[in-house]
């Protein structure tokens, strides 16, 4: 099992804060999870295609072609805009 | 407390003060205050509401600090965050450090400040005339960055030739 969490603006047009999700096989690295939720329909490939999207994996910034493992904390957000 | 993530409005006076608090190594405090502006992009905006990923934020600001205390003598480092409603003229964000001498105070000051604009998992979102607006992140925040990184090689190339 895996956690997903969407933040700001990818929270509000998903219109979901988080999710669980099984880890099958087929799902290595933040991308194949990227790509598996993409494909949920227009709305999910619109917010999770944008070219800016960061992710992060147990509360840190990464690329998307981190492995992921069983229990892992993946989050997707827009470019952050604090300060 | 070295990070501090709140709603409440923070007392900027007892934040200096503390940098230099019982420290007499203490030769240079500079710090960083952010508010809300009344003007973004050419609209007016009655207020902001600052959203975060709470854990994450914590951490993706200790490690800022960490990386500048791994670059400056610093000794101590102070910041702290609003989130939540916050009204125009409202003070969002201290950074603040002290050090023996202030090239390394206004450095280290600068480099929390511009890493914290690309790396800290906040998010503002603008009350403007046609109702609420998420911010976009500027390119100018990621050139900021950029030129540390610049920095960091510079000095290995001038470690390498030497």
């Amino acid at each position: 099992m895996i956690l997903i969490n969407y933040f700001a603006r990818y929270r509000e047009q998903l219109n979901l804060g988080g999710e669980k999700l099984p880890l099958t096989d087929s799902l290595r690295t933040i991308e194949d999870v990227r790509r598996l939720l993409m494909a949920r329909g227009e709305l999910w490939r619109q917010v999770l295609g944008e070219n800016n999207l960061m992710c992060a994996l147990n509360q840190e910034l990464c690329h998307p072609d981190r492995v992921i493992e069983d229990f892992d904390e993946i989050a997707f957000f827009p470019p952050v805009t604090g300060g | 407390m070295t990070v501090r993530v709140q709603r409440e409005v923070f007392d900027i006076t007892q934040l200096i003060d503390s940098l230099q608090a019982n420290d007499p190594g203490v030769g240079a405090v500079v710090n960083f205050v952010g508010y809300v502006r009344d003007i973004n992009l050419g609209e007016a905006v009655a207020g902001l509401f600052l959203e975060h990923y709470p854990g994450m934020t914590e951490r993706s600001l200790q490690k800022i600090i960490d990386n500048a205390r791994a670059r400056w003598p610093l000794r101590a480092v102070q910041i702290v965050h609003r989130i939540g409603p916050l009204s125009i003229s409202e003070p969002i964000v201290f950074v603040g450090v002290s050090s023996p001498h202030r090239q390394a105070a206004f450095e280290a000051c600068a480099f929390i400040m511009d890493y914290l604009k690309t790396d800290a998992p906040f998010w503002k979102r603008e009350d403007v005339a046609g109702g609420a607006r998420w911010v976009d992140a500027r390119d100018s925040d990621r050139s900021a960055v950029e030129r540390w990184a610049e920095a960091q090689q510079q000095v290995a190339i001038q470690h390498a030739r030497a």
